[in-house]
């Protein structure tokens, strides 16, 4: 049932010194970004949380940078940014790709990239796309910042390592020189949530990431492996179907998105190995 | 200057356009309460204790003991109570209604329903419980099919289809002069006020009801506004304060109606060179826990179950059972788009049996003029199937599409349908809708209970007036849909309200002239104050119809389309994306083209949406996907580009020549998809066509 809009409390900081300030005083104190899909979960009655820290303000957590080399995207950064941006596009098109294909242009405006990762939902489709690029989460807190690997970012469905008092400020993505794919699946063509979310790298160390299969975003080591030493993308197919863990639920079957992980997989190798 | 197929500004589009159209949401009563309806959770039992443990101060509560009429919501049968006394059929059925002056206050109020969970049914083919059956009889199918060489069998599936208007159901109940008014989102305010009468006991002139501005209807607010407006006025007269009860889209996609599934049989006869011997045609459908309007939209549904085609020897036996899942309802099409979906994959498997090209295997049996339809009645001059047939074929380039596409990952496919427009059989008469012509200051007013709903009833009705009075279209007003001041046209319904509520005006039109002989109505008014011209329905020379053996003639008339359908499927994720949609539609006349054009587009976008997205998941009688982010609809992006042909054969029982136009267009598009689907060399049966679907039958077939 729908959380009543009057017991709700909103905190809303001057500064990211200030809004960390906050939550380490009130851990209890959920940050909100573009709220897309904190809205959803208030109407649905599943959102748990009445008090909120708005971080929209904070300017300084939208910055698309480079640092040693590295892309850092503020936690902040909403999809449209990341698809305008020169350096995102230049160095890693499939974070563009795959921003460009959240909701649609509305949800692109006010979604960003730290709730999108925050949210933990496995569906996320920017996900797979952080986990093959190796990137980094920036956590911070009043106290400490702490750089954890995306891979181990999730521990769970919807379970993370973040501590109640940290934010997630900024995400480094290292340079990626090898060919790299993407590809959502959703059935329809807008505002459709993801059956399968799949983006590869290829190169020396080919990485394989799936959205929608499992609890959380996967990495797909067997099959990244099996790659790596020279397998074909059929016998790769075959091994990513099996190494995949879908269920059946609302949106589509365990059966579908196996079969399609699989097909997937070839169609990369078909459009990048000539 | 005539406005008759001219493409006039609406009516009501400076408002719409500009936000100060007001819909119920946007109204406010001084003194207002909002409420909320508690609801069963379980799809069949007995309901042991009701517990409300909060302090009742300031909530209006009220259950099946308010009800100071009949605990009925009155439609064709009385067996659907308002509010549950002791026996649940559905989840999601309202038990217990609140009110209170505070929104958040409602949300937080707790109520326990303690039950006894009892066996519920959800498959139609185990339900023993029928709403309603019948048989349509022509000639002798058994004897025929024994005599044919050819026979081609099938079963087709279509599942639920929710309405998804953009304005959820929603009403304001106001206690008034020792009676009620009730303003609401609604199709049929006729229906909301017998509804009304027959649930508080109250005399007919103490119940006022009328239509605000409505998002959208599809048939979704024909007979649901009638539960929702009784009861907010049971609150309100509680109360004695003015409620509104609005449904979110949750609430609305869980409890109200939606289109019946369907499970369609067919056994058919064909000679060797593709005619049609014989038609054995079984139809079941899904009625849900209650009558509601099922016996007519299963009516609607078998008549057009054997299609524009004529054959000899018919058999259509059609039943609706109940099952305990929320009663299906009235949908754009009321059953003619799950028959003759049916049919069309079916026509297009008998041919590929024949090995014949699939638009010539239906110009040949597709009905002429002076041929008879499954219920005998013999189509008249506007019968022009073939013509629709024809052209539909020629601007898609179907015949060298479809060699062209054979072998690649697009497909081809078309569909020949027809609608009847109006009520069905004896409908009309027994409705005997009136409606009336005033003078005003500004020309005249039309006076009318249909409702305009988004899809142009005011600048249609006032285009009619215009041209059949002689006069300006600025000059026409129409008055405000309230029970209290317009008399009954009946509902807006079953594509009824052009041409036969359209015909009513023209004939008051006609009237209205004769008396007031060659002046301006407003100057009339001015000089001899106002006059008032009201008629009543009346039904076409030389049709008949036998309610009880479903012979004769179904409808005044028909309309007829085709639909061909190009697509394309994704080989790595079995997505159908449709690429280009020709539909040729024969409405008759189009009194506003760019309105005509505006339905087709729209039912055709919903027909694709039935055909490829939109899947109600059921679990436990319960829909599990009532949100948007589940329940797929086609976006823009998802929706093909589309050549609208309206073609305009006249029939000379509607105004100008008009027939219906609501309806029709999501007949085809289904059918269109799936033998498109079917070029690709799938065999789908079942709707909607999802990849999922796909997936398993591309592992069939390959
Ligand atoms: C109509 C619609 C369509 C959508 N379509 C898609 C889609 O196609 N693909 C997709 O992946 N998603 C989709 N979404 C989901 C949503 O838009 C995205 O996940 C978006 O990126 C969330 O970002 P936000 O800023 O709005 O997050 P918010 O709603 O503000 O927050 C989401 C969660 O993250 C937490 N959070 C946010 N920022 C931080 C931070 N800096 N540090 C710590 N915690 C934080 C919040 O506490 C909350 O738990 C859709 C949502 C809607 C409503």
């Amino acid at each position: 049932m729908r959380t009543a809009a009057a017991s709700l409390d909103l905190v809303r900081p001057r500064s990211v010194d200030d809004a960390l300030r906050s939550i380490a005083d009130d851990p209890s104190l959920a940050p909100i970004a573009g709220c897309t899909d904190v809205f959803v979960g208030l109407n649905a009655g599943t959102f748990a949380g009445t008090r909120f820290l708005d971080l929209w303000p904070l300017e300084e957590l939208r910055e698309i940078g480079i640092r040693n080399g590295a892309i850092s995207i503020g936690a902040l950064a909403t999809h449209t940014a990341i698809q305008e941006s020169p350096a995102v596009v230049s160095r890693v098109p499939i974070l563009a790709a795959a921003c460009r294909e959240i909701g649609g242009a509305q949800i692109q405006n006010r979604g960003t990239l730290g709730g999108n990762v925050a949210n933990g939902s496995p569906a996320g489709d920017t996900l797979p796309v952080l986990a093959v690029a190796e990137a980094v989460v920036v956590l911070r807190s009043a106290t400490q910042e702490r750089r954890i690997p995306f891979t181990s970012f999730f521990t769970g469905y919807r379970q993370t390592v973040r501590r109640p008092d940290e934010l997630i400020v900024a995400f480094e993505l290292p340079p990626l020189d090898q060919v790299q794919w993407f590809r959502k699946v959703g059935t329809r063509a807008a505002q459709a949530i993801s059956k399968v979310v799949m983006a590869v790298v290829g190169g020396e160390r080919p990485r394989v990431a799936v959205g929608s299969v499992a609890p959380t975003v996967i990495r797909c080591t067997r099959t990244e492996a099996a790659l790596a030493g020279g397998a074909t993308f059929d016998e790769a197919s075959r091994i990513v179907e099996s190494e995949v863990q879908p269920i059946d639920d609302l949106r589509s079957t365990a059966d579908y998105r196996r079969r399609v992980c699989g097909n997937l997989l070839r169609r990369f190798g078909t459009e990048t190995q000539r | 200057m005539p406005v008759v197929g001219t493409n006039v500004p609406r009516k009501d589009a400076a408002e719409k356009v500009t936000g100060s159209a007001k819909y119920v949401d946007d109204l406010a009563f001084p003194g207002m309460l909002h409420a909320r309806t508690i609801r069963s959770t379980i799809a069949r039992g007995r309901i042991r204790d009701v517990r409300l443990p909060f302090d009742r101060a300031g909530y209006t509560v009220v259950d099946y003991r308010d009800i100071p009429g009949r605990n009925a919501v009155a439609l064709i049968e009385d067996d659907q109570p308002l509010l549950v006394e002791r026996e649940i059929r559905h989840v999601a059925e309202p038990i217990v209604l609140l009110a209170h002056q505070d929104r958040d206050a409602l949300l937080r109020a707790r109520v326990e329903i303690e039950c006894e969970p009892l066996e519920a049914i959800f498959d139609p083919q185990q339900s023993v419980q029928v709403l309603k059956d019948l048989r349509i009889v022509k000639g002798d199918v058994d004897a025929a099919l024994a005599r044919t060489d050819v026979i081609v069998e099938g079963e087709y599936r279509t599942g639920h289809q929710e309405q998804l208007y953009i304005e959820p159901n929603g009403v304001i109940a106001v206690p008034e002069n020792g009676g009620i008014t009730v303003y609401g989102s609604l199709q049929c305010p006729f229906y909301v006020h017998k509804a009304l009468r027959i649930a508080l006991g109250f005399p007919a002139d103490r119940i006022r009801v009328v239509q605000t501005e409505t998002g959208g209807g599809f048939g979704g607010k024909e007979e649901y506004p009638s539960v929702i407006a009784a009861h907010a006025a049971l609150l309100a007269l509680k109360s004695k304060r003015p409620v509104k009860l609005v449904y979110d889209r949750l609430e609305d996609m869980l409890a109200t109606t939606k289109r019946h599934p369907s499970i369609v049989r067919h056994r058919t006869g064909v000679t060797r060179d593709g005619d049609l011997v014989a038609m054995d045609i079984d139809v079941l459908m899904d009625g849900g826990a209650y009558v509601t309007l099922s016996p007519v939209v299963l009516s609607r549904g078998a008549i057009h179950a054997a299609g524009p085609y004529r054959c000899d020897h018919v058999r259509i036996a059609a039943r609706a059972v109940a099952t305990n899942t929320p009663p299906n309802g009235a949908f754009r099409g009321f059953g003619a788009p799950q028959t003759q979906f049916a049919l069309e994959v079916h026509m297009e498997r008998i041919a590929e049996t024949l090995g014949m090209d699939p638009a010539r295997f239906r110009e040949l049996n597709a009905l002429r003029p002076g041929d008879t339809t499954a219920t005998g009645q013999r189509v008249e001059a506007d019968c022009s199937a073939l013509q629709v047939l024809e052209q539909a074929a020629q601007r898609s380039d179907f015949h060298a599409k479809r060699e062209r596409y054979a072998g690649t990952n697009r497909g081809i496919g078309l569909a020949l349908f027809f609608h009847g427009a109006g009520f069905t059989g004896s409908g009309e008469v027994t409705l005997a809708s009136r409606a009336a012509l005033a003078t005003s200051e500004r020309g005249v007013r039309i006076l009318v209970g249909s409702a305009e709903i988004g899809q142009g009833t005011r600048t249609m009705h006032a285009q009619i007036v215009a041209d059949s009075l002689g006069i300006p279209y600025d000059d026409v007003e129409t008055a405000l849909p309230d029970t209290s001041s317009v008399p009954d046209s009946g509902p807006t319904v079953a594509s009824r309200t052009c041409m036969v509520v359209g015909g009513i005006l023209q004939r008051c039109a006609e009237e209205l002239r004769a008396r007031i002989g060659d002046l301006h109505p407003a100057e009339h008014f001015r000089r001899h104050g106002p006059t008032v011209v009201t008629k009543q329905y009346e039904p076409p020379h030389g049709i008949r119809w036998d309610d009880d053996t479903y012979r004769g003639d179904a409808y005044a008339t028909y309309a007829w389309a085709c639909d061909v359908a190009e697509v394309e499927m994704d080989p790595d994720t079995y997505e159908i994306r449709p690429i280009h949609f020709t539909a040729v539609q024969d409405i008759g006349k189009a009194i506003h083209p760019t309105l005509v054009a505006g339905q087709i587009e729209g039912g055709t976008a919903q027909g694709i949406g039935y055909a490829l997205l939109e899947e109600v998941v059921m679990r436990d009688g319960a829909m599990a996907n009532a949100q948007m982010t589940n329940y797929l609809v086609p976006t823009t992006l998802d929706t093909p580009t589309m050549d609208v042909v309206i073609v305009e054969t006249p029939s000379h029982h509607g105004p100008f020549g008009a027939k219906g136009v609501g309806e029709m267009p999501i007949d085809g598009p289904a059918p269109a998809i799936v033998n498109a689907i079917r070029h690709l060399g799938l065999d789908i049966r079942q709707i909607p066509a999802t990849p999922e679907r796909i997936a398993e039958a591309a592992c069939v077939s390959v």
